[in-house]
């Protein structure tokens, strides 16, 4: 903003140049202000500290001009207008001068008589009201309200308050109807469960009574609720604002690393608001992000360390014992036959380094790999790993990544393996805001157009699970005669290959793509022919910081390849110890080693064995482990089944980072530090100590120290030192072998599905999507079943029912399934997951099958 | 002043020159039919404008000097003109939507038109259509004129079966689709961009302007609206030239104007003449004020423009001339209120419906007609108070041009022009002078037009 | 109108169970066909929608979002917004009593009050068995806002035909005729049906479109001003046929 003081009476030579290119000049208030063209007075107001007041305006929401309290008197060519403008919908104009509250009294007197009407028949219970303290109405009433109400007759009352989802409530005689809330569920989010209802002083914000406000981003509409009209369960009539401590803080739900405000009260949290960061999660976050932290509090929670004694009981143990325990546990079974690291996906920063420094110092070994998901690294890792080495790991902001604000700019976006509503939120209300204000061509390759992708007005390249690479391979290439495509797909296809030619094109890979052979290598070779960027968007807050710090088997920190001499020498003058040369094993190689008795122990951070592709093989493996180490937050089936347990902070109680998918540092402080619980970085640190290594990540901020002096590896070394992968297989896993009854699962987990981290919240959990099966109307015919209409899938170990949805488009060699169904994973349920075939048959049990 | 009202014996002069244009076939047998309609000189301006290039038909409109007969009075001509210009290289899709939703009370030409021609409306809408290039026109009527909607079906039909509407219309290549559309009963979607929003299937709220419908209305694409007796006035002009046009009316207001005259009086009904006539003439022609009471007041253009009284009998009703005068023209709904009429209670009734009829989206307009309900309320079943007039006066000097839409303006308008001149009416309601009008106490509620001073009844 | 109606509720539609027809979703299609965009439907599909059910139900409702592929809050949105689509089923007949300023001042009320009085019902209420909705002889009154008809007033609509010049007299005897199952004469407008029949119209489906619209309009003062000026020997100037001037040199 250029502020220019009116000069002084004076020569011309003396008068300020002209705005700048794309700027108007204007007056506000007796200030001269530059303001880009377009812009809306309110804004231009605020950049000179004028606040007008308003309800209805929001910056990210498009202006509607409804509360009428930011009217300002405006001049034009020396005219006034008539009557006052509402600053919030009036662009800025050349010579344009306009007269705030602070010196026109026709807009301090319409601001005021303005709010005497919102008051008219607002209950005026603050005092009991969770806005209270915060609330933007009662903050201007207190600075420029009538003192009294002139009302004499009786309000209008509704019935209050009323839920409108599981999760939040709605007060509407607090309502001042300035539809931030249904503007941001139609605009932001695209679920227009919520809207204005009957007409006049009725009006009212409300839902169909079948179709409750299930968004994923509801939580959102309190927050910018500028009055108490829109509570939580969560938080109802919890605490004051005042009797709060703020903490700045990153999400520790997913890998877009939202910028968070959490809330706390003696030594609990209380809730968390999204925080205002224009690069990452503007002023948006998930529901999931916002109120799923009572996880922390549950009874199973670990609050000392246990050990295995002499009878195979669990019992708890001191620190100093546990770690002596541990330790020796440890080194017996390194020399034994080596120790396995799995860290898990949910690490911080500076704890997956200490993850990995103690793989390699403690454990003399590469065996270690953070990737925990329920679909199997193939081909022993090597096609996703050399991907991560030559496409992802080294690069960010600035350095060749990806970023949110540049997939705003793209002029097309595919989507692979990747579901952003349910897998990344933020990502997908980002490409969702370019959808909306630029056009952004959004494609995805996939067996079915998903409520996502059909909010993203996102063209599908369908393609049967397993024959994604055909699909991206096609790409490259023009016309329909040789793919047997539709015609419209062709011509999605051809506008697609075009789109991705165009500067900042970009393909986003979800860490599913890794699932399908041959599917990463088809992003690279389709990345290379097209000149588009590849963005990588693992599922946890974690994944992409445990790559950066050289929690990989392949991989040291700062992107080293362990085969490159060179750089193994940078890592040992900084460790001071030498570092194993020999490719460590992924997640699956390090179980399948253990069952084997290839390895003898484990030290296993947060992971869930129903995360992994096979449960129970998982379990035999850590049961078979001849010394197990687990550090948690809570009980789960692998304390159950370790030698020692050690109990860790969680992330809300520990200061340190994740990098999200971006490869954005993401800091955060801790919000409970009194609660005195110790971060995994200090537990290997001391453990290291007890092993008679040093791993100097006493604390997060000694950790960061040594990973900054540590720096980077460029990129293109990292890529340069890994083979391209070889040739891959191709192909759908069991093409070869489906009947016309089967079909080829596709799966992902929806945002919420009963995972752990979300427990506790119920009022959350009751926003989860329904659990259906997805099947194409064509199968769903064949079957003769209706939606709604149950079904079963029977895969080898067994059948589950669920109703059906009928899906268009979809692949008919298809079927979709929630990948946890009542908070179990699929393989619990049918023995199988995605890229596999299943059976899938009409009603509960036996009925028809699909064709 | 407002007691010296003059009734029908007093009304003098030779009554208003009536010039029936737009209503010269109403009378006929079968107006509506499309026999009736060419016998009587229709679909004659419709092949005229296809000859010539759609530009010069908007000149033409313009030369003429048509202002919009809805209630703004927004020269037509100049409307059209407003859209960007049509490139057939890239041609966007531009519409034409016909305000057809006539709800401002007191207004009630459209649907006679629409019933007894609806065909000098189609054929408006064609040659609209074409001079704007636009290949699909909406007529949006009010939901409660099920006949009117009957009649323009009707028409659109038959005109579709002789060829002046649909594929090549007339050999000239040009291709126009209508469409009649029903509302669902709300005023406010009268407001051209809250129909604009009806239309697409929405809640009848007011858009921001900018942008203006000319630019992006229906659908987002560059949209005429234009009223009903608008559309039909084009034909005519298209006929006989905008010199004949502007030989009737004034010269800011020029054409041929449908008066509808109501309430109290003689005969009344829509007499049609030229702009600028008086409602003493007016009057004279319908026979003067009923029974001979006086005129008390009346409104020139509905509900929502400022009320007159006699005083203002020789207002010429013109735009300008009762722009001038203190209030506006709208829709030359002459409401005419003899002496037994009370002016609270009237204006209570009009807040009754803005109230019902706000859309809800501003807080003026929302909160402010549902407060000024409650006050007059008070006011008129006896239990107003004297600061109750000042509350009452405020609250109205609040919502006016403070809304987003004009209905706001329109709903503080009754409450502030009677108070101009009738204010002594509420002084005495509050001090008792007056007993209560509406309510348990009032004496003879109900009554009408007794030439006492009690008009009302529960609503 | 009560100002101290209790609290306002929650907008509720009727569960009704109904299932529409194979014919009203041809009916349907062809609505929706008229438009360049599906979404300008919503209001005809309502109209259509009460032309079945007497109101506007959650399956009408849901009905519009599956044809729209709307959600069922964007339909409620739009469908409590309007005067005319109904919370709860009409009667057989709907007899809407205009009691804005003007016709009120010339008898409106009194007329409305009299209905209401014989009727036993209040605005937007209906006569006879909820679970009859529509039956023969039933009738919903309701107050209706300036129904455009002001040199005619004081009026009413039956079935949104106009009734003009009504008295509290001449509007008990039309509903008694109602009631009775008789059919009396619209002023302006065809033989009287019913509601829903109406609904449809409304909607732009016309079943016997030539016969009804040749239904009577003309009432007497709508053309008083024409016959005077035909009486009196009045018109417009005489016009001739005048070219259309070319466009103008810039
Ligand atoms: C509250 C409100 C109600 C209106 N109702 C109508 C109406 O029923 N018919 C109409 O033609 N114009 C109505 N108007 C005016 C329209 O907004 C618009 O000015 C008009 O349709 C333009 O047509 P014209 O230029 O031909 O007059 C209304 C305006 C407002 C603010
Ligand atoms: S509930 Fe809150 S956000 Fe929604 S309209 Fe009301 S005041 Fe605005
Ligand atoms: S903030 Fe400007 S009208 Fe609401």
């Amino acid at each position: 903003m250029t502020q220019v003081a009116t000069p002084p009476a004076g020569t011309p030579e003396q008068e300020p140049p002209g705005p700048p290119p794309g700027h108007v000049r204007l007056t506000i208030d007796g200030v001269q202000v530059d303001a880009p063209k377009g812009e809306l007075v309110i804004r231009a107001a605020e950049r000179i500290g004028t606040a007008i007041p308003r309800f209805c305006d929001h910056p990210l929401l498009d202006p509607v001009g409804a509360c009428r309290q930011c009217l300002v008197e405006v001049e034009m060519g020396g005219r006034k207008m008539p009557k006052p403008q509402a600053a919030c919908t009036q662009t800025v104009a050349d010579g344009m001068v306009v007269n705030t509250q602070l010196s026109s009294p026709v807009a301090e007197q319409a601001q005021r008589s303005n709010l005497e009407f919102l008051l008219l028949n607002h209950p005026l219970d603050c005092p009991i009201c969770d806005k209270g303290g915060e609330c933007p109405l009662q903050n201007q009433t207190l600075a420029n309200g009538p003192s009294a109400s002139r009302l004499r007759d009786p309000k209008r009352v509704f019935t209050k308050p009323i839920p409108v989802s599981t999760q939040i409530l709605l007060d509407r005689e607090r309502c001042v109807l300035c539809q931030r809330c249904t503007r941001f569920s139609a605009q932001i989010a695209g679920d227009r469960f919520i809207d204005l209802l009957e007409r006049g002083s009725a009006q009212q914000i409300g839902i169909n009574r079948t179709e409750p406000f299930q968004s994923y981003f509801s939580g959102n509409t309190i927050q910018i609720c500028p009055v108490g009209a829109l509570t939580s369960a969560a938080y109802r009539f919890r605490a004051r604002p005042f009797d709060l401590v703020s903490t700045p803080t990153t999400c520790e739900h997913c890998a877009s690393g939202c910028s968070l405000r959490t809330d706390s009260r003696a030594g609990g949290i209380t809730r968390r608001l999204a925080a205002d960061d224009p690069q990452v999660n503007e002023e948006w976050n998930c529901d999931k992000g916002r109120f799923a932290f009572t996880y922390l509090r549950q009874g199973d929670r670990l609050t000392q360390p246990l050990v295995r004694n002499a009878d195979g009981m669990l019992r708890p143990a001191s620190w100093t014992d546990a770690m002596a325990a541990a330790a020796r546990g440890l080194l017996q079974a390194r020399d034994a036959g080596g120790v396995g690291v799995l860290p898990g996906g949910r690490v911080s920063v500076t704890d997956a380094y200490a993850y990995a420094k103690f793989a390699r110092v403690a454990l003399r070994s590469n065996d270690i790999d953070f990737r925990v998901r329920d679909t199997p690294v193939l081909d022993n890792g090597a096609e996703e790993a050399g991907f991560l080495a030559r496409r992802v790991v080294g690069r960010g902001p600035g350095r060749g990544g990806v970023t949110h604000q540049e997939l705003e700019h793209a002029p097309a976006v595919l989507l692979v393996g990747f579901e952003p509503e349910d897998e990344s939120p933020i990502v997908f209300l980002r490409l969702r805001k370019a959808v909306r204000s630029r056009g952004l061509a959004v494609f995805a390759v996939g067996a079915l157009a998903t409520r996502g992708l059909e909010k993203l007005d996102g063209t599908l390249l369908p393609a049967t699970p397993g024959t994604e690479p055909a699909v991206l391979a096609g790409l490259t290439r023009e016309g329909t005669a040789d793919t047997g495509l539709g015609e419209a797909a062709a011509a999605a296809r051809n506008r697609l290959g075009a789109a991705l030619r165009s500067a900042g094109a970009v393909l986003l890979v979800g860490e599913r793509a890794a699932a399908v052979p041959g599917l990463l290598t088809a992003v690279e070779t389709l990345a290379d022919a097209t000149g588009a960027r590849i963005g990588w968007v693992p599922r946890r807050a974690g994944d992409r910081g445990a790559l950066e710090v050289g929690a990989f088997p392949t991989l040291l920190p700062g992107g080293r390849p362990v085969t490159d001499a060179a750089a193994r020498a940078e890592v040992e003058a900084a460790w001071g110890v030498p570092v194993p040369e020999t490719p460590g094993r992924d997640t699956g190689g390090i179980l399948a080693a253990v069952r084997d008795g290839d390895l003898s122990g484990l030290v296993i951070g947060g992971v869930d064995p129903a995360d992994l592709p096979d449960p129970g093989a998982a379990l035999t493996a850590v049961t078979a482990a001849s010394f197990v180490v687990s550090l948690e937050i809570r009980a789960s089936a692998v304390t159950e089944l370790a030698d020692v347990v050690l109990p860790v902070a969680a992330a809300p109680e520990k200061p340190g980072a994740f990098m999200n998918w971006e490869g954005r540092m993401r800091p955060f402080a801790a919000v409970l530090p009194e609660v005195g619980r110790l971060d995994e970085g200090r537990v290997l640190d001391t453990l290291g100590v007890e092993m008679d290594v040093d791993l100097y990540t006493q604390t997060p901020a000694a950790a960061a120290g040594e990973l900054g002096r540590l720096g980077g590896w460029p990129a293109e070394r990292t890529a340069a030192a890994i083979d391209p992968a070889g040739p891959v297989r191709s192909g759908p896993p069991e093409s070869h072998g489906l009947t016309p009854h089967d079909k080829v699962l596709t799966s992902w987990r929806p945002l919420l599905d009963g995972g752990r981290m979300t427990d506790g919240e119920p009022a959350l959990a009751g926003t989860a999507r329904p659990e259906v099966v997805r099947l194409s109307a064509a199968s769903a015919q064949a079957l003769g079943v209706v939606d709604g209409a149950p079904v079963t899938v029977r895969g080898p170990g067994g059948g589950l029912t669920l109703p059906v949805a009928v899906t268009e488009p979809m692949r008919t060699d298809a079927v979709w399934l929630p990948a946890r169904v009542g908070g179990r994973p699929l393989s619990a349920w049918i023995g199988t997951s995605a890229g596999h075939a299943v059976r899938v048959m009409a009603g509960a049990g036996i009925g028809r099958e699909a064709r | 002043m407002a007691d010296t009202a003059v009734g029908a014996t007093a009304v003098d002069g030779a009554g208003a020159p009536l010039t029936p244009v737009l209503t010269r076939r109403w009378a006929a047998p079968e107006s509506w039919t499309l026999a009736s309609y060419r016998e009587l000189g229709g679909y004659r301006a419709l092949p005229k404008a296809l000859g010539v290039e759609p530009a010069r038909v908007t000149e033409l409109v313009k030369a003429s000097g048509l202002r919009g007969r809805g209630g703004a009075g927004f020269p037509t001509g100049m409307k059209w003109s407003f859209l960007p210009p049509f490139d057939p290289a890239a041609p966007t899709p531009r519409y034409l939507v016909i305000n057809a939703d006539e709800g401002e009370p007191g207004t009630c030409k459209d649907i006679p038109m629409m019933m007894a021609d609806p065909h000098s409306l189609i054929e408006g809408a064609i040659i609209t259509s074409y001079a704007i290039n636009a290949p699909f026109c909406a007529i949006y009527v009010r939901g409660e004129a099920l006949h009117c909607l009957r009649r323009l079906a009707g028409a659109v039909r038959e005109a579709t079966a002789a060829g002046y509407l649909g594929r090549d219309i007339l050999g000239s290549g040009y291709d126009l689709e209508i469409v009649v559309h029903a509302g669902a009963g709300a005023y406010i979607c009268g407001e051209e961009t809250a129909l604009l929003d009806s239309l697409e299937g929405r809640r009848g709220q007011p858009r921001l302007k900018p942008p203006f419908p000319a630019v992006a209305g229906l659908y987002a694409s560059p949209t005429v609206v234009n009223n009903v007796e608008t559309i039909c006035s084009v034909p005519p002009i298209v006929l006989h030239g905008a010199d004949w046009y502007r030989s009737m009316g004034t010269e800011k207001s020029p054409g041929s104007k449908i008066y509808s005259l109501s309430g109290h009086v003689t005969r009344p009904g829509q007499y049609e003449a030229p702009m600028g006539t008086t409602l003493r003439q007016l009057l004279d022609s319908a026979g003067g004020m009923r029974d001979g009471i006086p005129l008390k007041f009346f409104t020139p253009g509905g509900s929502s423009t400022p009320i007159f009284t006699a005083e203002h009998l020789d207002v010429p009703l013109s735009f300008d001339d009762v722009a001038a005068a203190g209030s506006m023209l709208g829709t030359t709904a002459l409401m005419c209120f003899n002496e037994t009429v009370s002016v609270p209670w009237a204006v209570w009734k009009w807040l009754e419906f803005y109230k019902h009829e706000s859309c809800g989206k501003c807080t003026p307009c929302r909160e402010g007609t549902g407060w000024l309900v409650q006050i007059l309320h008070r006011i008129v079943t006896g239990d107003g108070t004297a600061e109750d007039l000042d509350t009452l006066t405020s609250a109205a000097a609040n919502i006016a041009g403070r809304s987003f839409c004009a209905l706001g303006d329109a709903a503080a308008t009754p409450v502030l022009s009677s108070f101009k001149w009738f204010r002594q009416e509420y002084e005495d309601l509050v001090t008792g002078v007056t007993p209560p009008l509406v309510g348990d106490r009032a004496l003879g509620a109900g009554t009408v037009g007794t030439g006492t001073s009690t008009v009302g009844a529960h609503r | 109108m009560s100002h101290t109606e209790g609290r306002i509720g929650v907008p509720v539609f009727l569960e009704t169970g109904q299932v529409f027809d194979e014919l009203t979703h041809r009916r349907a299609e062809e609505i929706v066909g008229r438009y360049p965009v599906a979404r300008s439907a919503l209001l005809p599909l309502l109209h259509l929608v009460q032309s079945v059910e007497g109101c506007v139900s959650q399956p009408g409702i849901d009905f519009c979002a599956e044809q729209l592929d709307l959600t069922a809050a964007e339909v409620s949105a739009v469908a409590t917004f309007y005067t005319m689509y109904k919370r709860r089923p009409c009667g057989e007949h709907l007899v809407s009593v205009c009691t804005n300023t003007l016709c009120a001042a010339l008898g409106g009320d009194a007329i409305y009050s009299t209905l209401s009085a014989h009727l036993g019902v209040g605005h937007e209420e209906t006569t006879g068995e909820p679970a009859e909705a529509g039956a023969p002889g039933t009738i919903t009154l309701e107050h209706a806002e300036c129904l455009a008809a002001c040199d005619l007033a004081p009026v009413l609509q039956v079935d949104y035909e106009y009734f003009d010049e009504q008295t509290p007299d001449s509007a008990l005897d039309l509903v008694l005729a109602l009631q009775a199952g008789g059919s009396p004469t619209p002023t302006r407008g065809p033989a009287l049906r019913n509601f829903r029949t109406a609904e449809l119209e409304i909607a732009g489906i016309f079943p016997d479109a030539d016969e009804r619209v040749a239904g009577p309009s003309l009432a007497e003062p709508t053309v008083r001003g024409v016959r005077d000026a035909e009486r009196t020997g009045q018109h417009a100037p005489p016009g001739d046929d005048v070219p259309i001037p070319p466009l103008p040199e810039k």
